[in-house]
């Protein structure tokens, strides 16, 4: 299976400061890749090199003939003054069908929002909103940097969650940035820990007891991810060996697979 | 069709008075057909923060006035030459990151002090300063009805040609970026059609108010619009009927007519801004 966009030795300067080094990486058709790294590490820069928005220093950045990219970026203030319907603004750049557009709010959880003003809605609702613009294009490969920034944990753990839907039932890659493991834990299948350079990679769990990733969110130490870290694992029957992939977050999609 | 029967002695006033529908008819097609390219350019100037971007680039049109007099080029030449080396020198510096605000500040009042001096040495463009500064719609030629509606509907075409990546570009260029459009090129799209609209709006409003013919019209249009598409339309709309009630004032009391149109926008906004306020209550 080739891949749908690669990086190789990519590295990227930004004012002549080196922000990405020798970065390698690949996402598969259908995968599920989430970069990790805390403020500064390069993560948003990866991902907007990877699109072309920054250009390479070095390295290059291949993409699958033909690939459309679905993106959700980051933050995306809608200016006071621009009126702005959510119906018209999934019809950006491409216009859509009102069919189309009615089926894509309902496919992310929001039917009711279409007449609504952009700027009058939830955290919650605006991601979901700007999720369903990107899936309206029918993309290959959905890009979604910190989707879930402002959400509280349970809308975080509702999106990822959604995310593993949209994924499932429509066979879309992803590749998104996160600043925290174990909420993306259970949607994604591989996690790449970036702090400037590729620190290590693997999936959730073993990326979770890698010593690099440790040693980059300060996990033993008294951290709140720390703890929560504690807490999980000991709710899990002993096991920490790193391959066995069956950590709580998995045991809770396997669940939700069931009746797919 | 005849009329009821004529004195020959009126014959001297039909003249005068077809002669003021004349330049009456063509003042109030300056103003609408100016309106038609500042409403969506307008809406762009808003959404986009460009507010300064447009004093800038208009008060360079009185540098451009000066030169055009001085070298015996076309006024129209000369406006739309300055403004656009205005317009594209204030979008390279704000690519490169220079501090904006400063640096329109320093562009558009050194633009217009330059100018005021450079017009100082052209003989005979003294006494027609104020026309360049707040236009003279009033005195609008046959000729210049056709560069204002010929300017104006090529910046109207450019802009719902590129209709959708310019407000995709607008609300986030990242976003723009990633569905394989070009924000950068978008950009010149506005900074072109600034430059054409400042040099087709000078002799209706004149270099000082081109700004506020932008602004005024489109804020006015927010409260009442719920689509991109409504706002620039209705600012086309309130802008063509400022034009139209400043014309009238101009008439009655012998106003300047571009402050006249400016006046009569703000009042349009002003209403629309207690009638949106009532309406959200």
């Amino acid at each position: 299976m080739s891949a749908l966009i690669r990086a190789e030795h990519l590295s990227v300067a930004l004012d002549g400061h080196p922000v990405l080094t020798d970065v390698s990486l690949a996402v598969a058709p259908g995968e599920i890749v989430t970069i990790l790294g805390p403020n500064g590490s390069g993560k948003s820069t990866l991902l907007r090199a990877l699109l072309g928005i920054v250009p390479a220093t070095g390295g290059r950045v291949a993409r699958a003939e033909g690939l459309v990219i679905g993106y959700v970026p980051q933050r995306l203030a809608v200016d006071r003054t621009l009126p702005m319907t959510v119906r018209r603004f999934l019809s950006l750049p491409k216009r859509v069908g009102d069919a189309a557009a009615m089926a894509a709010l309902a496919r992310v959880g929001v039917p009711d929002v279409a007449q609504r003003q952009m700027a009058d809605l939830s955290g919650g609702q605006f991601q979901r909103v700007l999720l369903a613009r990107a899936l309206l294009a029918g993309p290959d490969l959905l890009v979604l940097d910190e989707p879930t920034q402002g959400l509280d944990q349970p809308g975080e753990a509702a999106f990822y969650r959604l995310i593993e839907e949209v994924r499932r039932e429509t066979g879309v890659a992803v590749l998104m940035v996160s600043h925290d493991l174990h909420v993306v834990m259970a949607a994604s299948d591989r996690v790449i820990c970036l702090n400037g350079h590729i620190c290590c990679e693997g999936t959730p769990r073993v990326v979770s007891t890698a010593p690099e990733y440790r040693a980059l969110f300060g996990l033993g130490t008294q951290g709140a991810l720390a703890l929560y870290q504690h807490v999980h694992d000991h709710s899990h029957d002993g096991g920490h060996d790193a391959g066995s992939g069956h950590a709580h977050h998995y045991d809770h999609t396997h669940h939700d697979h069931h009746h797919a | 069709m005849l009329g009821p029967a004529m004195p020959i002695t009126t014959t001297t006033r039909i003249t005068i008075t077809t002669m003021l529908d004349d330049f009456l008819v063509r003042a109030a097609l300056a103003g609408v057909g100016m309106s038609l390219a500042t409403g969506p350019l307008g809406s762009f100037v808003v959404w986009r923060r460009m507010a300064y971007f447009g004093d800038a680039t208009s008060h360079a049109a009185i540098l451009g006035v000066a030169l055009a007099l001085a070298a015996d080029l076309p006024v129209t030449f000369g406006t739309l030459v300055v403004a656009l080396a205005m317009a594209v020198t204030v979008a390279t510096l704000a690519s490169r990151g220079w501090a904006m605000d400063t640096t329109l500040g320093v562009l558009a009042h050194s633009a217009l002090a330059f100018g005021l001096v450079a017009v100082s040495f052209v003989p005979g463009a003294r006494t027609d300063l104020s026309a360049w500064l707040f236009g003279d719609i009033l005195a609008v030629t046959r000729g210049d009805l056709a560069l204002i509606w010929g300017g104006a509907l090529l910046v109207a075409g450019l802009l719902i040609w590129r209709w959708q990546a310019l407000l995709t570009a607008t609300l986030n260029e990242d976003l723009a970026h990633a569905s394989g459009l070009n924000p950068a090129r978008e950009r010149l799209v506005l900074t072109l059609a600034l430059a054409v609209v400042v040099a087709v709006a000078i002799k209706v409003v004149g270099a000082l108010l081109i700004a506020a013919m932008l602004i005024i019209p489109a804020a006015a249009a927010r409260g009442m619009a719920r689509t991109p598409e409504m706002m620039a339309l209705l600012a086309v709309g309130i802008g063509a009927a400022s034009a139209l009630a400043g014309l009238q004032l101009s008439l009655w009391q012998d106003t300047p007519a571009g402050p006249s149109i400016i006046a009569a926008a703000t009042a349009i906004f002003a209403l629309s801004a207690m009638f949106g306020r009532m309406g959200r209550r």
